[in-house]
């Protein structure tokens, strides 16, 4: 595989609570344009490695090679900058506003205007306004909740705000997209709808990394799915191999009886 | 119709306008008819304006609870008092003195806001107000082994506001209409305040805006859409430090005389009470609240006692205690019955029905 293919690699990435081993040595490489899927049990760590990969937790030893350079850990806003958005499992919408000001917020980064010019309003604060508001406006079409765009995001259906999630990671320009459980919760069209939608975004160049417990779902979507049990990865191929493999059965049927 | 509808609503916005106008250029006319001291009082409203908003933009925009913010107040007043009197025999003009203030009313603002970066609610307001008390305590005792501030006896002959002959601090006449020092003052007032308003307006819809009311939502989701959320709340509390300064100058000015006592913990708690019983992060509401909170102690200190005596034909209760009395009583009943402030923005009004469903 040249350097070329590669987005994403994690180098033995550890991450310890206390006695706890949230995830021994996980390394794996995701390839551009893939939908690369991280399935385990409850526990398994699978949310932990989000946190490495986008700064909110620092790892103890290993690191992060992305686009290849080598990530910064424990600098959530500097993960997105260099193109990684990211999903949270428990929604994290701005409630109090407005669903196009949160894609708004998520335009921040590849935006400028600073304080004179918001207190100015000059010519290019005013276009750059403008060219927020409208990409904003294309995103929330783009996931399809542009009619509720001037509803406020804690009033907004559960399938909705999982969207609108989205839409704001995709407001940052990812190289990289990740998706904490996106189908927690939701029910069979829901699901059906968000497949589509990730399939889009995937077709559109972006890379999706996809944590989810939905088997299925992951088994349809991924060209490539990782597996991890107790902060450790025992399985990475394509959906048909993992499905078979014992080790995997056994993490999700119950490892403690073998 | 629906365009006749519009222009008449947009001309109803002028006339609201130029209402707003004439009673901001009667007010100290009106005032005067009360004596000069009405005047002052009304300065100090104004002033008491500018402050707030400037406390809004930590507190209510980027929702940082400062304790403190009396402390840049302090900075800006000992600023111009050091550079403008007979203490250093310093007398630099305004002109230059004021930004000065403000800058270093920021460089502390930022000073404060570095090791506070990580805390929250309770904690940022314990240390905050620690260091509103440290300022405080630091130009009470500066004045040995090397006299800085004059300690508590504070500094005075203070320079007014000069511009090359005209200094705001005596009467003069224009076009057949004398103006006091305090009503030349109030003007100067009136034209910071607008210029406050105007700053606050325009940065609550903007990029900044945003990020700031992002991060009051929900700090993690902020920072993984890649704001830095430190330099974004450092921003915060450099600008409200900034029009602290600048409010302090200006009252050093005014009054010609600074003293630590000014600058209490007392002062602090106002101000953050202004913005919370207005309608925190709402520029009407905070508007109200400040002048709300400067005229109504005010106003009970000239009306209680000559109240009593017409009711009980003699002086029952001490008219400063009663004073105090109503004022808590006040407070304790708008925040009991209308939580969001008196004039909150929509949004705040939906934050607190939510929490308290």
């Amino acid at each position: 595989m040249s350097a070329q293919q590669v987005l994403l690699e994690a180098h033995a990435v550890a991450k310890h609570f206390g006695g706890v081993k949230a995830l021994h040595d996980v390394s794996l490489t995701i390839r551009r344009g893939e939908i690369y899927g991280l399935i385990g049990p409850n526990g398994a760590g699978k949310t932990t490695f989000f946190n490495c990969l986008t700064g909110l937790y620092k790892n103890e030893s290993g690191h992060f090679v992305f686009d290849g350079a080598r990530l910064a850990a424990d600098a959530p806003h500097k993960a997105a900058e260099v193109g990684i958005a990211r999903t949270f499992q428990n929604i994290r919408l701005f409630g109090n506003m407005t669903a196009i000001e949160n894609v708004m917020v998520g335009r921040h980064l590849r935006t400028r205007a600073g304080v004179l010019g918001a207190i100015t309003r000059n010519a290019s604060t005013r276009a750059e306004e403008a060219a927020i508001a409208r990409r904003a406006e294309e995103l929330l079409h783009y996931v399809g909740i542009h009619e509720r765009a001037h509803d406020y995001a804690k009033n907004l259906s559960y399938g909705d705000q999982r969207r609108l999630e989205i839409a704001r990671a995709l407001a940052t320009e990812p190289k990289l997209l990740a998706l904490d459980e996106p189908a927690a919760g939701m029910n069979g069209t829901e699901t059906d709808a968000l497949r589509v939608l990730v399939e889009g975004i995937c077709r559109d160049g972006v890379t999706v990394l996809l944590i989810e417990h939905d088997v299925k779902l992951v088994m349809g979507l991924c060209g490539r799915v990782a597996v991890l049990d107790y902060g450790e990865k025992i399985c990475e191929d394509v959906p048909a191999v993992v499905q078979r493999d014992p080790r995997v059965i056994e993490a999700y049927l119950g490892g403690s009886l073998a | 119709m629906s365009t006749a509808i519009k222009s008449l609503a947009r001309h109803q916005h002028w006339l609201a306008l130029l209402v707003v106008g004439v009673v901001l250029l009667l007010v100290p006319f009106v005032a005067a008819l009360g004596g000069q001291a009405w005047v002052r009082i009304a300065n100090f409203a104004i002033l008491y304006v500018f402050l707030a908003l400037g406390l809004n933009i930590v507190v209510g925009y980027a929702g940082l609870l400062d304790l403190g913010y009396v402390a840049f107040y302090a900075v800006g007043a000992y600023t111009y008092a050091l550079l403008a009197s007979p203490h250093f025999a310093i007398h630099l003009p305004f002109w230059v003195i004021l930004p000065l203030g403000a800058g270093l009313a920021c460089v502390f603002g930022v000073l404060l806001g570095a090791p506070t970066l990580k805390l929250r609610g309770d904690y940022l307001a314990i240390v905050t107000l620690g260091f509103g008390e440290i300022i405080r305590i630091f130009m009470n005792n500066l004045n040995a082994p090397v006299n800085i501030t004059n300690g508590a006896q504070g500094i005075t002959l203070i320079d007014p506001i000069r511009i090359g002959g005209f200094s705001l601090s005596q009467s003069s006449t224009f076009l057949g209409v004398t103006l006091s020092g305090p009503q030349k003052y109030y003007f100067l007032l009136v034209g910071l305040a607008i210029l406050v308003i105007v700053i606050n307006i325009r940065l609550q819809d903007s990029r900044i805006g945003r990020a700031w009311q992002a991060i009051r939502e929900d700090e993690v989701a902020a920072k993984a859409c890649g704001i830095n959320t430190r330099n974004i709340k450092l921003l915060a509390f450099a600008m409200g430090a900034s029009f602290g300064g600048i409010a302090g100058g200006v009252f050093s000015a005014m009054q010609g005389f600074v003293s630590p006592e000014s600058f209490s913990l007392m002062e602090s708690i106002t101000i953050l009470a202004m913005v919370v019983l207005g309608g925190m992060g709402h520029i009407p509401g905070v508007i109200l609240g400040a002048v709300l909170l400067t005229g109504l102690p005010e106003a009970l200190r000239y009306g209680i006692e000559p109240l009593q005596k017409m009711v009980f034909g003699r002086l029952l209760i001490d008219p400063e205690s009663l004073r105090m009395l109503v004022f808590g009583l006040a407070l304790v009943l708008v925040m009991r019955f209308r939580p969001a402030g008196l004039w909150p923005s929509p949004q705040r009004r939906r934050e607190l029905s939510e929490s308290t469903d």
